[in-house]
Formats: structure tokens, sequence, C-alpha cells
């Protein structure tokens, strides 16, 4: 190396700039100090951001979504006048079930306006409308039903609980308070002081809402009575036929990939394929649901079936990704030990490959089925945002069925006029977020428990 | 402050520039180096040897202190350089290794032109006053690394682009370039091939006459070719500490003796 | 006979098939199963496979075929001037399918026979309000009755004979298949055989999907551009749809306020999510990074509609009466503002888990070589380490680009509805997945431009999304070979 004899041109350090104590820090170096710190903080700040939008996201979702779940409701003694409820009067269901809701709704009106006289409640400017408009719908109806249902009440007075209107309910939960009921067509400050009365009267209770898990969706002006039940269902229909097809599919296809698979443009392009599918926007699949199944092959629309088939199709490349890098994690000496042996490599994978990866695979699927959960754009265009309030039937009939999903049904509410709707979204946000955070705790609870070093 | 630096180095090859007292490294639960004593001279070449897993490599890096970049390590004891303890709390490491310059056993050139792999040392270190200078240091550090003559045409090129035996001299030219005083070499030439290993053995040799060079090594014939003083390590522990020349033709130890003579490691 | 019926007996059929094919492969040879070239029950698989795959392949083409080709065949059956002014053939076919369902209902509920069904004519009032009690009530055109009475005939005889063609072939394959059974039959490399095409027809259903797609996006945008002039959709800056006719379908509004959106989500993302994971992969402490770490994936696993209520219900009141109005610069909850900081909360775990990665792939060396040469910390990142993850992380921010512009239900609840090009964020604008899922949505008429624009901007927003995967994936790809 001729190079060497260049050294010589090296002469004694002429830069050595950086002598001096280690002991004391030179000027330079608490300037660049001081920029590490700022660059940490940058981080900090960042982790910071990211966590107190989480922390703010999940407190305005809860905060405004806790109070679905208690509703109000008053009780008061109703007199079933037969006048009213049995024009005939010979008790018969099939007669009186041609009296309308809107007849019962005029009795709870009655009753609570003898109730106010008895209890010597005195309020300024109570008009019939703030009456009548105390209860819900709702309360009509399923007063109707019960005197369908047992006739012998008819002219008795019953003890009734009965659902308070959206406006009342939301004198408890701060949604509603005097100066805005003043301003408010559908409410007043006259019901607002009546509802108070009845409050401190022990009449008007609050309390957990069981209904708004396990009842349908209900029309614009009975946002009280509206539930989540055909969602639920909807959305665990569709979970099952996802899980049905998707799993299957996934891992077969995962295994054809992995395992068998020559190295050739065809399984190239599957790759590539898979790769992207994993990026298509989740509405670009709504069309596909659209075009291909509802408008090509004739499937009913909003119904499961068509909602869980394109959730699969979205759901396949999350699965085929995690179980490929499930079958990867499988060391290559397991292989080589079957086959050495002679097993067929058909008998190696499905014999030893396979149950190794499982906890991988079921891991990778309960997380693909999570995100299919909270899917919402898709189903919008394949007609599940309808408004359906009757349930499904049974599987696999059901699976016909119109019905909504839980992220649908939110979307839904957000369109309504009424604030409870507000409320009510937020509500269902919980309960889907509850859903999440079972199965992603479940993945986590697998994974843990099988999790497999090699 | 050139003058300064001059005084300060017409000290002579006696004295001693690194002198460590009972230094002790844990990695987690693992005592990976006890009691260790040395005296390191200045403008010599000190080889470290021993079996895998003796500890050498993890010594050479208490002296840059480059063990602060692993979470479970701990180190105790003493390292002075130049009479300061470099474990003081008021050293800012950063500094320090301005002054203790690290040589990697594997290449490690930045994904940068060669001209920006010399420069970046004396760039965060603000050693140049002004591009002109930047040029001079990156000639002569270059030089110095002699690998000047290969690369002084495309200094532009990416650094990653240069043979195995370039890049590591590249990595001794980016070193060099902030002027250390300590200059520690961890097995540097372990990922080369010989001709390129006689090429940095002769750099080493001519790095001498600037620095104090500290060298790991795995092969006992590159540690007597190349240094003045060698030290033995075995399990953690300094076993012999001494010439190169009296280490490898009268080894005090018997289990010196048993390394060298082939019988373990 | 109902297709779950034809399932179950198929499924019967290859049920008993692999009992049989078992019992008999370990009779020819005295149950000495030594002496057979497989396993036992490889012989019961072979014939269970022989009598279920064709079946059920012919029974799914079938399913598919049917509908088709009685609907053309019903097509010819509506004479030229049934079809009245401002309808088109397939909303009749819409209809006539409608009654016929209609009247299978009536049968389902006994209210009528199924040859009373099939012969009832529009006169017969008897019948017909026999038929409105049941809530089945048929009120169309005699033509339309007619023909959907053509259709229920046409139904019933291609379902007979779906039946009878599909248990034959399982049954007769499967006797075939055990019959072929004998020690010297390789079933386990028949049997291996059939699974491995199993597997080769599972995977390439992701092809399928997205030929699906192209087939779907591509044949409507065609029939869209047949109505209205590709040039106007792509270069027009008025989007004004009206179902009456006149509509002004101007794409560019639309691109405008997604790009606007997907950049203000990034600029808010990208330096957040990339300093989390500079933060998290280079300083946190394992405890810091046990904990936060999980934290920002939270953010991830929230579902978007999640996110498009927050936006609606709390962020865009938040920005509106803090900031936009106090400002004058709007009074709209809704807007760019709004839509495009959520979606940059979304964006954060996307960035910085990408980010992350791709920092951790610089190997070690170059960081021990930047810090022995007396750096800090932060200058071995920002002159060393993101100089050499550079191409990834602009990898990453492509990805996260595209997921921006696919977004639907942040935009949709956060950014408006308002068609329009303005540089101001505190207004209200619109993306094209906002218009995709408002022409979509409700009672669709695909004969009109209105809603086949739709398809449209869905072939735009897919072209667009696609061409930025496939940019960023192999930018990522090759960032990650260079250090492999």
């Amino acid at each position: 190396m001729t190079d060497v004899t260049d050294t010589a041109a090296f002469g004694p350090g002429g830069e050595r700039h950086t002598s001096g104590s280690l002991l004391t820090e030179s000027a330079r170096t608490r300037k660049r100090n001081a920029a590490e710190k700022r660059f940490k903080a940058y981080g900090i700040g960042a982790i910071a951001i990211a966590i107190l939008s989480l922390v703010f996201l999940l407190t305005s979702i809860i905060g405004d979504g806790a109070s679905a779940f208690r509703q109000t409701y008053a009780s008061i003694p109703v007199t079933l006048s037969a006048d009213v409820v049995d024009p005939d009067g010979n008790r018969d269901p099939e007669e009186m079930s041609g009296v309308y809701s809107m007849s019962y709704g005029s009795l709870l009106t009655d009753s609570l306006r003898n109730w106010i006289e008895q209890e010597g409640i005195q309020i300024e400017g109570l008009t019939d409308a703030d009456l009548s408009g105390f209860f819900s719908n709702e309360a009509q109806a399923s007063l109707r039903n019960q005197v369908l249902d047992n006739p012998e009440l008819v002219g008795q007075t019953v003890e009734m609980t009965a659902l308070t209107s959206s406006r009342v309910d939301g004198m408890f939960k701060g949604r509603v308070s005097e100066e805005s009921a003043s301003r408010d067509a559908k409410t007043s400050v006259a019901q607002f002081q009546l509802a108070e009365a009845m409050r401190e009267n022990g009449t008007l209770v609050t309390r957990f809402n069981s209904s708004f898990i396990t009842k349908p969706d209900a029309s614009d002006n009975r946002a009280e009575a509206a539930g989540i039940g055909v969602a639920i269902l909807g959305s665990l229909y569709m979970m099952l036929i996802v899980l049905v097809l998707a799993l299957p599919i996934g891992v077969a296809a995962s295994i054809y990939l992995e395992e068998f698979a020559p190295k050739n443009r065809f399984t190239d392009i599957i790759e590539v394929n898979i790769s992207n599918l994993a990026a298509v926007p989740s509405i670009v699949f709504g069309i596909l649901g659209l075009a291909a199944f509802i408008n090509f092959a004739g499937l009913p629309r909003s119904t499961p079936i068509v909602g869980g088939l394109v959730l699969t199709l979205m759901t396949l490349p999350t699965i085929i990704i995690s179980t490929r890098a499930a079958l990867k994690s499988v060391p290559p000496s397991i292989r080589d030990a079957a086959l050495g042996v002679g097993a067929s490599r058909m008998q190696t994978v499905l014999h030893h490959v396979l149950p190794l990866a499982m906890p991988g695979i079921l891991t990778g699927t309960i997380i693909g089925l999570a995100q299919a959960l909270g899917e919402t754009a898709p189903l919008l265009l394949i007609g599940m945002v309808a408004f359906v309030s009757t349930y499904p039937g049974a599987p696999p009939a059901g699976f016909f069925d119109p019905a909504s999903a839980l992220p649908v049904q939110v979307y839904n509410w957000t369109q309504r006029a009424d604030p409870a709707f507000f409320e009510r979204a937020s509500g269902a946000i919980i309960v889907l977020l509850v859903f999440l955070l079972c199965m992603n705790l479940l993945a986590i609870y697998l994974r843990r428990k099988f999790e497999r070093r090699w | 402050m050139n003058d300064m630096n001059i005084v300060e180095r017409n000290v002579t090859t006696d004295t001693f520039k690194i002198t460590a007292r009972k230094v002790q490294v844990y990695y987690g639960e693992k005592h990976a180096i006890k009691d260790v004593d040395v005296d390191i001279l200045d403008k010599t070449v000190t080889a470290f040897i021993g079996p895998s897993g003796c500890g050498k490599s993890t010594f050479l890096r208490c002296i840059n202190r480059m063990n602060d970049t692993i979470d479970v390590a701990r180190v105790e004891g003493e390292i002075k350089l130049d009479g300061e303890n470099i474990y003081d709390k008021r050293v800012d490491p950063v500094q320090l290794r301005a002054k203790v310059g690290m040589v990697f056993q594997k290449p490690n050139p930045f994904p940068k032109s060669i001209y920006d792999n010399v420069a970046y040392g004396p760039r965060i270190h603000g050693l140049a006053r002004n591009r002109a200078d930047l040029d001079e240091i990156v000639e002569k550090s270059l030089r110095g690394a002699a690998l000047w003559n290969e690369v002084k045409d495309r200094l532009q090129e990416p650094g990653t682009g240069l043979s195995g035996g370039q890049q590591q001299r590249l990595c001794i030219a980016r070193a060099v370039a902030t002027a250390p005083e300590v200059l520690l070499m961890d097995e540097p030439c372990s990922a080369l091939d010989p001709i390129a290993t006689s090429q940095v053995e002769e750099l080493i040799d001519q790095l001498r006459k600037e620095f104090s060079v500290v060298i790991v090594t795995h092969s006992m014939q590159q540690a007597a070719r190349v240094s003045q003083k060698t030290a033995f390590f075995h399990l953690g522990n300094l076993v012999e500490y001494g010439d190169t020349d009296d280490i490898f033709t009268n080894p005090q130890d018997p289990r010196t003796e048993s390394y060298i003579s082939g019988r373990i490691g | 006979m109902p297709v779950q019926w034809i399932l179950l007996i198929v499924l019967a059929i290859a049920v008993l098939g692999y009992v049989l094919g078992r019992r008999r492969a370990l009779t020819l040879v005295d149950g000495d199963a030594r002496r057979l070239h497989s396993r036992p029950t490889y012989y019961g698989w072979n014939v269970a496979l022989y009598a279920a795959v064709p079946a059920l392949l012919v029974l799914l083409v079938w399913l598919f075929a049917q509908p088709m080709i009685i609907e053309r065949s019903i097509d010819r059956y509506i004479p030229e001037d049934a079809v009245s002014e401002g309808q088109t053939r397939g909303m009749l076919l819409n209809e006539v399918r409608k009654v016929a369902s209609t009247l299978n209902g009536a049968v389902a509920q006994d209210v009528l026979t199924r040859p009373e069904a099939l012969t009832l004519t529009m006169d017969d009032s008897a019948r017909m309000d026999a038929l409105k009690a049941a809530g089945q009530a048929v009120l169309t055109k005699p033509v339309i009755l007619d023909a959907a009475q053509q259709y229920m005939r046409s139904t019933h005889t291609g379902s007979i004979w779906l039946s009878i063609v599909t248990l034959a072939l399982a049954l007769g394959l499967a006797a075939f298949a055990w019959r072929r059974t004998g020690p010297e039959f390789r079933a386990r490399n028949v049997v291996e055989q059939v699974m491995r095409a199993i597997l080769i027809g599972c995977s390439t259903i992701a092809i399928m999907t997205t030929v699906g797609i192209v087939l779907s996006l591509v044949f409507e945008s065609i029939n869209f551009f047949r109505l209205y002039p590709w040039q106007d959709f792509f270069f027009g800056t008025e989007w004004t749809p009206s179902f009456g006719g006149g509509s002004e379908l101007g794409m560019l509004p639309l691109l405008w306020g997604t790009l606007y959106i997907s950049f203000i989500a990034l600029l808010f993302a990208v330096p957040v999510g990339l300093f989390a994971a500079i933060y998290m992969s280079e300083y946190a402490s394992p405890r810091v990074r046990s904990f936060a770490k999980p934290a920002i994936e939270i953010l991830a696993g929230i579902p978007t509609i999640v996110y498009g209520l927050f936006a609606l219900v709390t962020v865009g009141p938040l920005l509106r009466d803090w900031i936009s109005q106090p400002l004058g610069l709007g009074n709209s909850g809704s807007s760019v503002m709004t839509a495009g900081l959520v979606m940059g909360v979304m964006l954060i775990p996307f960035v910085s888990s990408l980010s992350d990665d791709i920092i951790n792939s610089v190997p070690q060396s170059l960081r021990d070589g930047s810090l022995g040469l007396g750096s800090t910390h932060s200058e071995t990142i920002r002159q060393v380490v993101l100089p050499a993850a550079l191409p990834g992380i602009v990898g990453a921010v492509l990805l996260a680009a595209s997921r921006a512009i696919g977004e639907t239900m942040i935009v949709v609840l956060g950014a408006g509805a308002m068609a329009q090009i303005s540089g101001n964020p505190f207004e209200a604008m619109t993306t094209i997945t906002v218009k995709i899922v408002g022409q979509l949505t409700g009672d669709n008429d695909f004969a009109s431009p209105e809603t086949l624009v739709a398809f449209a901007l869905g072939l735009t927003l897919f072209v667009l999304t696609l061409g930025l995967n496939v940019f960023a994936l192999y930018i990522v790809r090759k960032y990650r070979e260079q250090y492999e």
C-alpha cells in the first residue's frame, strides 16, 4: 500500500480542539446537551399528545354515553276506564285491539292529571300538552299491550311504571335545564317543574335501562325507547358469517402460499394482491358488495348475509397475513422431522405445523374480527343503515332478514334530530368498545398463554 | 488553544494515559468484569487478548463509556484518563468520546458520502471554522487512514459502496477526524480478508505515533504483530499484563500459557 | 327442494361415503391396515370428497346461473309496450321478482295454494282481498302478474332439476369412488391432490376479490360516462347533484376536500407519530414503553365510527366555539380542521408503529458508530438513524396518506357535505368518500348519473389509493432489503 507512506503528512494533530478537562462541560457541549433535552422533550410531548387524545376521546364518549344506560320512569296509578279501552264492553281482545295506542295515551294523561290533584301539586301554566308530552309514546303502546294480554285489568286502577319522554328524561341527565326548556317547543318550564316535583315525591325514578341493550331501534319521536338489540344481533350474525367463512378460507390460502406454493409469477401476483387488498379503503368493499352481492347475485339488501360476505372479503387479508406469520414462525426443523419419518407434506402441515401455529392464527383471527365488528362504511352502502325495528329470525334463515349493526346504528342515530339519540349513539359505542375490549383481551390472553419461543 | 495542546503532547511515552482501578462491570445479574486494574501507556499499542466472552470487549467499551448505551450494564470502580475519572458525575460521555475514539468489529460506515462520513465527527464537535478547514481535516484523516489515494476522486460517493477493508479504513479515518487522544479498536479486522487485514495492521502501527491505541483481538498473531503491550483476560479477570514479547515468550500465569499454546479458548 | 335440504343430503351422502369407503378398504384386506397403500381414513375421505365436492360446485354455479337465465327468458316474456314512460326494463324485472316473492309468501302462509297462485288473475277480487288481508297485497299490472307466475314456474322447475342433478352427481361419484377402493389404490395421493386444489382455490379468492372490485367499478363507471361526459367529471368544479336531472357532477371540489383534510391529518399525525416512535424506540425505558406502546395501539383498535362521533359531538363544537367563531373564520362545527385533526389522531398509531419498525431495523452498529464518535443521542438519531430510515418512513407516510384519503366515517360525520374549493380550514368541505356514501345510501336508481357517479368516484378513489399503496410498499420493501 503506497498510501501508508502518506501518513507522514498526518502531522501532530493540529485540530485537537477537544482537549481540556473532562470535568468541565465546554460551552459547545452545553449547547449540544440542551438540544438533546429539547429533542427528548419533543418525543415526550408527542407521546403525551397521543395519550391525551386517547383519554380525551374515551372520556368524552363515555361521559356522553354513560347516561344511555339509565332511563327515567314514572310510577303512577292508571285507571283503565272501560269506556276507553273496551268500548263494546265484552272484554274480547280481538275487538279491543281496534283501540289505538293514542287512546291509551289519553288515559295516561288523565291519570297524571288526577294524580297531580290528589297530591296537591300546584304548578303555574301547566297545559294539557305538557301532560300528554310527559310520557313516551312507547308507554302508551306498552300499556295497550299489557291490557290486551290481560283483559281482566279493564276498569281497574293499576300502578303503572311508564317510560317518560326524552325531554323529561333529559332533565335528569343535564341535557335539559329550566332555561333551555323555556326555549324548547317540545317541553316547557311547567313540565320541568312538574318533573322536579315528581322527583322530590319519589314518583319519578331514574334506573338502569336494560331495554337499551335488548330493544330494537325506535322511530324519530321516541328516542327514549330506542335500543341496540337488533344491532347487536345483526353484528353477531355477521361475525358468525365472517368467522365461518374467513377463518377456513384464510387458513387454507395461507397454508398454500406458505407451505406449497412454488415461487412463480402466479403466487407473486397473489401475494402482491393480498398486501394491496389489505390497504384498499373499506368503502370500496362496500361498492363491491353493492354491485356484486346485491345487484348481481340478487341477495337482499340490509341483511347480515351480505354484510357478512363483505366483511369476510375485508377480513381475509388480515387473517392471511397473520396466519402466514404464524406458520412462518414454526421452525423448519419441525417440518424436517416429520418429513424425515415419511409423512407427506400435507400430513406434515396438518399434523405438526398447523397445530403449532394455531394460537397465532386464532389471535390474528380475533383481531380481524374485531376490525370487522367496528367497520361502518361498507355496511352503509349495502343498506344496513335502514330503519329496522324487528329482530331477525334464527340462523340460518335469519341471515337473510334485514338487520342493523352496532356501528351503523351509531351512525343512524347521529343523523336524527333529538339530542337524546346522541346520548344513545355514545351509549352504543360504549357497548361496541366493551365487545372490542373483550375480543382483544382474549387475543392477548391466547398470545400469552400459548406463546412459544423457539 | 493549539499551543496548549502542543504542550500537553510533549509528555514522554512512559506516562500513563489511562489508569483503571478495581473496575467491575455487571450485565444485569452477570458479573462480567471483576477487579480489573490496568495502566495504559500513551503512544503505544496495547492489545487485549483472551477467549471469547472473557470480557475484553466489555472492558474496552468501558474506556469510552459505550456501556452507558446498554440499559442493563453497570460499571463500578474508576478509570482515569489523564488523571480525570471518566466515571465522575460531572463528565459528559459525549465530551469523553470525542477524546476517546472507537472503531468497531464490523465496518459501519454511515449511509452517507465518503466525505460526510469523515466530516461527521468534526461537524458535530465543531472542529472546523469553515469549509476549507473541514476539507483539510477530511483529507488529513483519509491520508492518516491510508485511504486518500483510493477515494480522493469519489468523495461524494456513498461510503457503503467501498470494499470491506476500505470501509474499515474509512471508519478509522472517521474516528481519527475528531482528533481523539485514545483510539479503541474492537476486533477491527475480524470481518476483513487477509489482505485488508494487513493493510489495517500496518495502519495501526502508523497510528501509534499519534495516539494511544487499544486493540481487542481474537488473533494472538495479530496481537504479537501490532502491539507493544498485551493484556490477557480470562473469565472477566485480567490475568496478566505486560510487554507483548514477555507475554508470548514467557507467560507468568498458567492460564496465559494454556491460552497461548492453544489449550483453552 | 330447498337449498338447505340439498346441502344437508349431499353432506349426508359424503359422511355415509366416508364410512363405507373406509369399511370397504379394511374389508378388502381382512382388517389388516398394513396391506393398504394409504391409511384407511384416506379411503373414506376419498369417497366423501368425490361425493361432496363436484355436487357442491354444481350447486353453487347453478344458484348463480339460474336467476340470470330465468330473468333473461322473463325479459323476453314482457312485451315492449309494457314498459311505460320513465321506467326501465330493470325496474319491471324488479317488480316481477317482488310480485313472485309476494305470491310465494302467500303460499307459505296458506292464503293460496300453489296452483291458485299460478292461475291467479287481477280480476279475481276475492283472492286479491284475501291476499291484502294477509298483508301480501298484489298491486300490479296483469302483464307483470303473468310474468311473475312464469317466473315462479321456471324457478320451480329449475329447483327440481337442481335437486335431481346434484343428488345424482353426489350418489354416482360416491359409488364410483367406492368401487375404485382397493389395497393398491393410492387414496392418500388422490385426497391430497384434491385438498391442494381446494387450498389453491382459497388463495385465488384474493385475486377474485380484486377482479370483482375492478369489474364492478369499471362497468358502472362506463355506464356513468355514457350518461355524463368524463371531461366534466374529472375537471368540473361544480358539484350540484339533483335527481331531477341537470346535475353538475364535477369531481374537483371533492378531490380538493379529500386532499386538504388528508394534508391536515398528516400534518398532525406525522410529527406526533414519528416523534412518539423515536422516543419509544430510542429513549423510553422498558417501563414507559410497556405502558405507552399499548396505549397508542389502543388508538388503532378504535373503530372509525367512534372517531367520527368524537369529531361530531366534541371536537367540532370545541373548535367552533373556541377558535373559528371568535376569530370570525366560520360558524360550522363540521370543518376541514375538525375532520383533519380527528383523522390525525387516528393516524398516529399507524405512523408510529410503522416508523417504530423501520427505526428498529436500522442496524445498531450505525448507532454505535455515531455514539462512539462522541455525538449525542439526538445527533445520532437526526443525522444517522433518520437519514438511514428515510425511505422507509416516506413509505409509511404514503401508506398513512392512502389511508387518510380512503377514510370514510370521520369525514362523513366531521367534515360536512358542502362541496366547495376554499382555503379556509374552518369551513365545511366534503370528500370523495362522503359523496360515495351520500349517492349510494337510500333508494338507488342505477340508471341515473347521480347514482352511477358514485362508482366513478369509487374508481378514482381506488386508483388513487392503489397507486399510493403500490408505490409505498415498493419503497418499504426496497428499504428492508437494504438492511437484510
